[in-house]
């Protein structure tokens, strides 16, 4: 009897705990969002202060942005359809070879820029790197190399190397090392260590470890990152002529300045096509290489 | 017949490998294939660098510049024109928050229209998303560049690049989630007799909302990065400042915003991945549940 009573107030004491841990849980999180939300006003406050933007300055600009869209694409009749599009592409040939330029930047940058990131990141993963120095240092380095923005390198690399495709590639390179050693190096942090057990036990030394029971684990998952990192790139190596370093941007960037509209559309509608194609193209490859149901996006 | 690898003779093997080519080597196409790749590429590879011109003295007497270069860059100086860079980082950053809202709100009755479960009509559907892959297809300088053309300097067009692109990728992320959603609630919705705005208040936005969430945070994080080099073409943003200071070889306050920038990114990686912890996945964060976040993850430009 008297157990019993206890039992029940017992029950009455841990039921009272919960309510109260529960109300407790729930007003921290009314808070937490009050103070989200304030933070946020104040934010959108401050940007649209700062940043001048308005509405009106839109509302403002859309017209005239359609009509330059539209000036870029009035070239084509369909009485004379043929002959305005030979007219229109008159420049096709070099804006080919511009465009071919880009695309071997893009290829030359992330098969060298993935060689040395997928070495280094096997320095970069905190599973695998030897010691903290070196692990960290590598980190750093492929962060750094990743944050500043191609574009940026390639500013950069104008000054030593001169206008042209060589400063393109060594951005284009050097970005990809960063973002393929960060990614493989996540990569590498998420293997079966079983392996390397195995191999360690049986007498291999650091290299031989990685040579025979990671790469063969990380071997997909890096060529997908490859071809995804391709099709990336060539959007990247369209631009790159903007600030000089090679490919079609150069074209493009001087149509628009001197308001060629009809060579922007043209050199803007082969730009747009070949992004296309080289994404379908890498999205089929890594689909036929790793299988639908294991690729990461 | 028993089973110890000593037992095994010569013949038996190769008998075996009579009746499995393919366990014991590889194919003649696969062989083919495998020579094509590691013969081709690197010879590719060799023909690109001598085009670019890798291989001659110019290039490789180039690298003295560069380390005169960066001998320049260090100490990074330029801090009487502080106030200038902060100015310009908070452009920077306003135009980077402003165009993804903006651009992610956009994006949503599009992604709708853009999602195979909730637009019945196939071509619309088809429509929309080629729609969405021509908005992201060119760069944020190439849209920033036109918008510039269009409008005149500052930040408003730099803002509308983001917008666009932020719009594009967004449609797509947008409706592969929504697509993804678990039809039980919208059937359960649709039998005790709600109507098609209910059927997405109640059924499909309680569902999709964490992955919307997160996927507007990381294309915040993509999009300040893109701010930051937006200025180039004169969009507005700290781009500006760097690329005059780089052209006028003013190198050491260069590094200065360089390093402005680095800081920045990291500051706003950090709070995006807080805020996903804290708002959008509340206490139910867990191995499991990132799985959308890799999906959109590998689609992010970075």
């Amino acid at each position: 009897m008297n157990s019993e009573a206890a039992t029940q107030t017992q029950q009455l004491d841990i039921a009272d705990h919960f309510e109260l841990a529960r109300s407790e849980y729930l007003g921290r999180k009314r808070l937490y969002m009050v103070f989200f939300w304030i933070g946020f006003a104040i934010s959108l406050a401050l940007a649209v202060w700062h940043s001048g933007f308005s509405i009106a300055a839109v509302v403002d600009g859309l017209p005239r942005t359609s009509e330059f869209i539209v000036r870029m694409y009035s070239a084509l009749t369909i009485e004379n359809f043929y002959a305005d599009l030979i007219d229109w592409f008159w420049g096709f040939e070099d804006w080919l070879a511009s465009l071919f330029v880009s695309l071997l930047m893009a290829f030359l940058a992330t098969i060298i820029g993935t060689t040395f990131g997928g070495i280094l990141s096997f320095y970069a993963s905190r599973n695998l790197a030897k010691n903290y120095a070196i692990y960290f240092v590598t980190r750093r380095t492929l962060e750094i190399a990743r944050t500043v923005p191609d574009i940026v390198w390639a500013l950069i690399f104008i000054y030593p190397f001169g206008v042209g495709p060589v400063a393109g590639i060594l951005a284009l390179t050097i970005h990809t090392t960063g973002a393929q050693g960060k990614l493989f190096a996540e990569v590498n942090e998420n293997i079966d260590h079983k392996p390397i057990d195995g191999i360690r036990s049986v007498g291999g030394n650091w290299f031989e470890e990685i040579r025979f029971a990671v790469v063969p684990q990380v071997m997909p998952n890096f060529i997908s990152y490859t071809f995804w990192r391709l099709a990336l790139n060539v959007q990247a190596a369209t631009v790159m002529g903007f600030v000089g370093a090679g490919g079609i941007g150069y074209e493009l960037i001087n149509a628009v300045k001197l308001l060629y509209f009809l060579d922007t559309g043209a050199i803007l509608l082969m730009i747009i096509c070949t992004v296309f194609a080289i994404d379908m193209a890498s999205e089929k490859l890594r689909h036929y290489i790793i299988g639908k149901e294991t690729l990461v996006g | 017949m028993s089973g110890k690898l000593a037992d095994l003779t010569p013949e038996m093997i190769a008998a075996e490998r009579e009746r499995f080519p393919r366990v014991f080597s590889m194919t003649m196409k696969a062989r083919a294939t495998h020579f094509v790749l590691w013969v081709g590429t690197p010879c590719l590879v060799l023909y690109c660098l001598d085009r670019f011109g890798f291989f001659s003295e110019k290039f490789w007497g180039s690298f003295g510049r560069l380390g005169i270069m960066f001998s320049q860059m260090f100490p990074p100086t330029g801090w009487e024109y502080m106030d200038e860079y902060t100015y310009a980082i908070g452009e920077t950053l306003s135009m980077a928050f402003i165009g993804s809202l903006v651009g992610g709100i956009i994006a949503l009755p599009f992604a709708f229209m853009a999602s195979k479960n909730m637009m019945p009509v196939r071509p619309v559907q088809f429509s929309f998303r080629r729609f969405a892959d021509v908005l992201r297809a060119s760069d944020y300088l190439i849209w920033g560049l036109i918008f510039v053309r269009a409008m005149g300097l500052g930040p408003i067009p730099g803002i509308m690049a983001i917008i666009v692109i932020d719009t594009g990728i967004l449609i797509t992320l947008y409706s592969e989630a929504i697509e993804n959603i678990d039809r039980k609630p919208i059937d359960g919705i649709k039998a005790s007799g709600g109507g098609r705005l209910e059927v997405i208040r109640f059924g499909v936005i309680p569902q999709v909302l964490p992955v919307l969430l997160s996927n507007a945070l990381y294309m915040f994080e993509s999009n300040t990065r893109a701010a930051t080099i937006l200025g180039i073409v004169g969009a507005g943003g700290i781009g500006f400042l760097l690329s005059d200071n780089i052209r006028a070889f003013e190198f050491s306050n260069a590094c200065t915003i360089i390093i402005m920038i680095i800081i920045v990114v990291y500051g706003i990686d950090y709070l995006s991945k807080r805020l996903r912890e804290r708002f959008i996945y509340g206490d139910r964060v867990s191995q499991g549940h990132d799985r959308p976040m890799e999906r959109v993850m590998a689609k992010m430009k970075d």
